[in-house]
């Protein structure tokens, strides 16, 4: 269906609403990576055959990721008249009575998560009232999405429609707002007009350095040459963020309406997605989403009747995370490795093939249509001072709720890690945050109260990156976190310059060294002075942020440094060297479990037996490898570490 | 030509020009290893670091990537340009202890200790050798393979070198002089890329002058006649 | 190794220098990795100095120069999973495969490599096995888990 004026965008929009909201049943499922490996599409599978069975109609969808991976896979119901449900951790064997009960409007309790009877509709802002007439019996007492603390304190800009459509229909995209604010920007206003917009939002960069957007704009609108380049990061490296990659797979029309509005502001008409080659989900998101807005005239030649064309192209990745920095981008899709050059000619002058360029990350791009469309105004009454708008985060690691949250600037981490987390599991003590990815530091719990924006994570020695926040208990060491980030580093750098190179791979050996139980006292000044050569010497951005996971750990925990390097002793006993294992003789009940799982044959000692006491347990630590197979094996708890 | 300075001293370099060059013409001495007239500036050792000052901002860079501008203030010689260099030379004597170049540039920087285990590695990594193979000889017989501390420079596959026509330009071009030729009888062999090519005799001397690969390959690129280099080029003027 | 594979995959991009790293992933989908034979073919078809080709094959984690097993073994070593350990994971299946992360058994059955975040933290431990998430991993569920690939 062609779109080629306000109307037709319109009546696309009917459609869509018709397939949001039908008037049976509407059953979805979860089924971006996180919910598919949880076992989402047999939950879906499951569901299509009580479907079948079923005497009357109900529809099923796929959806993107709702954020709260902890509790995949995630199925919602909705039906004209009734409050939305979601379940969680739902079971193909569970899914005959979730059909069933539903029919008979009741819900099943045990799986229900929460219920929802208002939807959020932000980038037209309105709110959907479901109108409800009737409650399925079993409801009460089941708390509303907004006041399940992991939804509650957030505000959904970026991960609006993640969820709430179904990826591969535009029309459903279109019913929530989406293109319309492609239109505005084409029909009523000016390029000059749309960067203005951009720059009084205050939008920052959101991929990691957090450089003004507007202001890239504007240089390379201002850039001299007829061939622009418009270009979106989705080489989203961090371990632990994936943040881009649920945006898109759950909602890519987003970030292709962001580009268009942001290619006609900077006089741009061909553009390159960069997919990171470990998200063959979200390429094959991309591919579809691209296919249909070409299909409707959104994108191509001629956009809307408007007479301005683009063509983007989808470029996949080789797996390098250096890819990730925009030079290195660049000279990948060019067809090189994807080393880094010196930036004193900024990409918005020379950038893909010598040509003024524009790159943004997925989030980033992501933002423009609702800035279009509520404008500056609105936009940057949310956030704080430096940093407006919102940020998507990937909470994982020692935090009971683990997933995807989307918060205003300026939220403090204690919000974050408690409030929507949920805490600390298993009664441990919080230690540390890691914000930033490899580029980024170790917040302590002295800063648990920080407010979350771009120039105070920076100043604690951190950075916002691309919103990875690993949280770490009391059984993570710091030390052993440094040491793990050295080696991703190491081995991720390009190895063009010596301080880089060098830099990451001496460090990653001292800080072997010392977890080890070889480590000194100068050890901690030759970490800082590597350190200060790596970021002052290098060329990328790489090398010059890669310290900052030493820096913060020696900042914030130098004393387990020294516990490391003065009494050889790993306090989180974590650093295997370290380690002593150790049989508690008057606990252990000679069961012989230990020495069966012992791959050293490390363990000495006769089993209890009916008639004979048997001999000591023992563990020989000349030979024990410290593989924790005998303390995970003993079911009386008389294995300790030390 | 455009006019900037250098540790106050004014000096003037053409457009499109690097800092490094303009210093090295005007006597500055400013260390460095991957940089060299013949092909374009890489920006890899690092030794090269200066301030620049611009706009009332400064900043510390390389030099022979740093373009000329006007106005720009350049510090060859700060506590701080000082410090990183120190550090650049000592770790790559802690990957090459044993090249003589690196050591005699440590020791002029007052370097006089590795804190590092050392290795045994000789290639410092500049990539001069590879670059000129490109962009001067038109062979891209060798190049940089693999990544971060793998780093090597090394011909296809750690296999012989199958396009290199054995011109030498990377002996000449390596600053720690790695890349050894050698000539027996009548073979020509690049060591370093496992090379050995057949050499030509020439009709009137009798000498053995230049490998056969290396001349076929220049006749088809220029197009030039069947017999052109029957006879070496001392003889023939 | 089929020429006419290579060829079609070259016609496919077109045999510009900025589709090379494209078609030497379409090139080892085939082959399950890229053999020498391939790469000096794919550089004289499309121009490209075979130096260049190798430098380009080396430098990216995707592409391999190495014949794989018939199972790839990918343990993620994201942050989050290594946090909640992920190496002992690792180390517990090199011994039981009897090879360290990045080589084939012997028999050809498991490639054991790592990787870096498969974006299913809240899983973690976790390690893809032929492109299937396998979550909540420990040491003593590995012999079982690998014992469903032949």
């Amino acid at each position: 269906m062609k779109i080629q004026t306000k109307n037709d965008l319109e009546k696309t929009r009917e459609e869509g609403l018709k397939s949001l909201y039908p008037g049976t049943i509407k059953i979805s499922v979860g089924m971006a990576t996180c919910g598919l490996s949880t076992g989402a599409g047999k939950v879906y599978e499951a569901i299509e055959k009580e479907i079948g069975k079923a005497k009357v109609p109900i529809r099923l969808e796929r959806t993107g990721c709702i954020g709260f991976c902890q509790r995949e896979p995630v199925v919602d119901i909705l039906e004209p008249g009734k409050p939305r449900v979601f379940y969680q951790g739902v079971t193909p064997e569970r899914c005959g009575e979730l059909v069933e009960k539903w029919l008979e409007n009741r819900v099943v309790e045990d799986l229900l998560f929460c219920k929802m009877e208002k939807e959020d509709r932000i980038l037209e802002g309105s709110v959907k009232d479901y109108t409800i007439q009737s409650t399925p019996a079993g409801i009460d007492g089941t708390p509303n999405y907004h006041q399940v603390p992991f939804y509650g304190k957030q505000l959904k800009i970026a991960l609006r429609n993640c969820g709430f459509i179904n990826p591969d229909h535009i029309e459903e995209y279109i019913a929530r707002g989406g293109y319309f604010s492609l239109y505005k920007a084409l029909f009523e206003m000016k390029p000059e007009e749309i960067i203005e917009e951009v720059k009084r939002s205050g939008l920052r960069g959101r991929g990691g350095a957090g450089f003004p957007t507007g202001s890239k704009w504007e240089a390379c609108r201002k850039a001299k040459g007829d061939r622009k380049f418009i270009l979106c990061n989705a080489d989203e490296g961090d371990p632990g963020a994936y943040m881009d990659r649920s945006i898109l797979e759950g909602d890519p029309h987003s970030v292709i309406e962001g580009m268009i509005i942001g290619a006609y502001a900077i006089g741009a008409h061909e553009g390159f997605i960069y997919v990171r080659d470990e998200y063959p989900l979200a390429i094959q998101k991309l591919k579809i989403a691209i296919g249909q807005a070409e299909e409707a005239g959104l994108l191509g030649d001629n956009i809307l009747g408007s007479g301005f064309s683009l063509k983007i192209n989808l470029f996949r990745g080789g797996g390098a995370f250096v890819c990730g920095e925009s030079t290195a981008l660049m000279a990948s899709i060019e067809g090189k490795v994807g080393e880094p050059r010196a930036k004193h000619i900024h990409t918005t002058e020379s950038g893909l093939w010598d040509k003024p360029s524009n790159l943004n990350n997925v989030e980033t791009w992501n933002n423009v249509p609702i800035i279009v469309s509520r404008g500056a105004d609105w936009y940057s009454k949310i956030g704080t001072a430096g940093s407006k708008g919102t940020k998507v985060f990937s909470i994982v690691g020692k935090v009971k709720n683990t997933g995807l949250i989307e918060v205003p600037m300026g939220a403090t981490l204690r919000e974050i890690v408690y409030d929507i987390g949920g805490g600390i599991p298993d009664g441990k003590k919080f230690k540390a945050v890691q914000t930033g990815g490899p580029s980024g530091g170790c917040i302590p719990e002295s800063l648990i109260d920080m407010r979350v924006d771009y120039d105070q994570l920076t100043e604690a020695g951190s950075m916002m990156g691309s919103g990875g926040m690993i949280v770490m208990d009391e059984s993570t060491c710091m030390v052993d976190v440094a040491k793990y980030f050295m080696n991703f580093l190491k081995s991720e750098s390009c190895g063009k310059c010596t301080s880089c190179r060098e830099g990451t791979k001496r460090m990653h050996e001292v800080l072997t060294e010392i977890a080890e139980g070889r480590g000194t006292t100068d050890h901690i000044e030759l970490l800082k002075e590597l350190g200060w050569v790596t970021a002052e010497a290098s060329l990328c951005q790489l090398g010059a942020t890669a310290p900052n996971p030493v820096l913060s750990t020696i900042r914030y925990f130098q004393n387990e440094y020294e516990e490391h390097i003065i009494n050889k002793r790993c306090p989180a006993k974590v650093c295997r060297a370290l380690l002593r294992y150790r049989i508690l003789s008057d606990v252990c009940r000679r069961c012989g479990k230990c020495i069966k799982v012992c791959p050293a044959e490390a363990i000495t000692g006769k089993k209890k037996t009916k008639k004979e006491p048997g001999e000591a347990f023992k563990i020989d630590a000349e030979k024990c490898i410290k593989c924790g197979m005998c303390f995970e094996a003993c079911k009386f708890e008389a294995i300790e570490v030390e | 030509m455009i006019p900037f300075k250098i540790d106050g001293q004014p000096v003037e370099g053409r457009e499109g020009g690097n800092v490094l060059e303009v210093a090295m013409d005007a006597g500055i001495d400013i260390p460095h290893l991957c940089y060299h007239e013949s092909v374009k500036s890489y920006g890899a050792c690092r030794l090269c670091l200066v301030e620049v000052a611009r706009r009332g901002k400064s900043k510390m860079t390389t030099s022979c990537t740093y373009p000329v501008m006007e106005g720009i203030e350049v510090f060859t010689q700060t506590e701080k340009v000082l410090r990183a260099r120190r550090m650049i030379i000592e770790l790559i004597l802690a990957m090459c202890p044993g090249d003589k170049l690196i050591q005699d540039m440590a020791g002029g920087m007052g370097v006089r200790e590795v804190r590092f285990k050392q290795e045994d590695k000789d290639c410092i990594l500049c990539g001069l050798c590879g670059r000129v193979c490109e962009e001067v000889v038109g062979a891209n017989a060798i190049q940089f393979a693999f990544r971060g501390d793998r780093r090597e420079m090394i011909p296809p596959f750690q296999g012989e070198a199958m396009s290199c026509i054995a011109c030498g330009a990377c002996v000449i071009t390596c600053p720690v002089d790695v890349i050894r030729m050698k000539e027996e009888g009548d073979e020509r062999t690049i060591v370093r890329w496992k090379r050995t090519l057949k050499m030509k005799k020439c009709k009137v001397c009798g000498n053995y002058f230049a490998p056969w690969f290396q001349l076929e390959k220049f006749k088809e690129q220029a197009k030039l006649p069947k017999d052109f280099f029957d006879v070496c080029y001392t003889c023939r003027t | 190794m089929e020429v006419s594979k290579i060829d079609n995959v070259i016609e496919q991009y077109g045999a510009k220098e900025s589709a090379l790293l494209a078609i030497l992933q379409d090139v080892q989908a085939e082959e399950k990795y890229l053999p020498k034979e391939a790469l000096e073919y794919v550089s004289q078809k499309m121009g490209i100095p075979l130096a260049q080709v190798f430098r380009l094959a080396t430098f990216y984690n995707a592409l391999s120069l190495k014949p794989r097993g018939r199972h790839k073994v990918d343990v993620c070593l994201g942050t989050a999973c290594h946090v909640r350990g992920g190496e002992k994971i690792l180390d517990k299946m090199e011994r039981d495969l009897g090879v360290r992360v990045g080589e084939t058994t012997k028999d050809k059955r498991f490639t054991l490599e790592s990787v870096h975040c498969v974006g299913c933290c809240s899983l973690g431990p976790v390690a893809v096995i032929d492109g299937e998430v396998f979550g909540r991993l420990a040491q003593d569920k590995v012999p079982a888990l690998l014992k469903e690939f032949k």
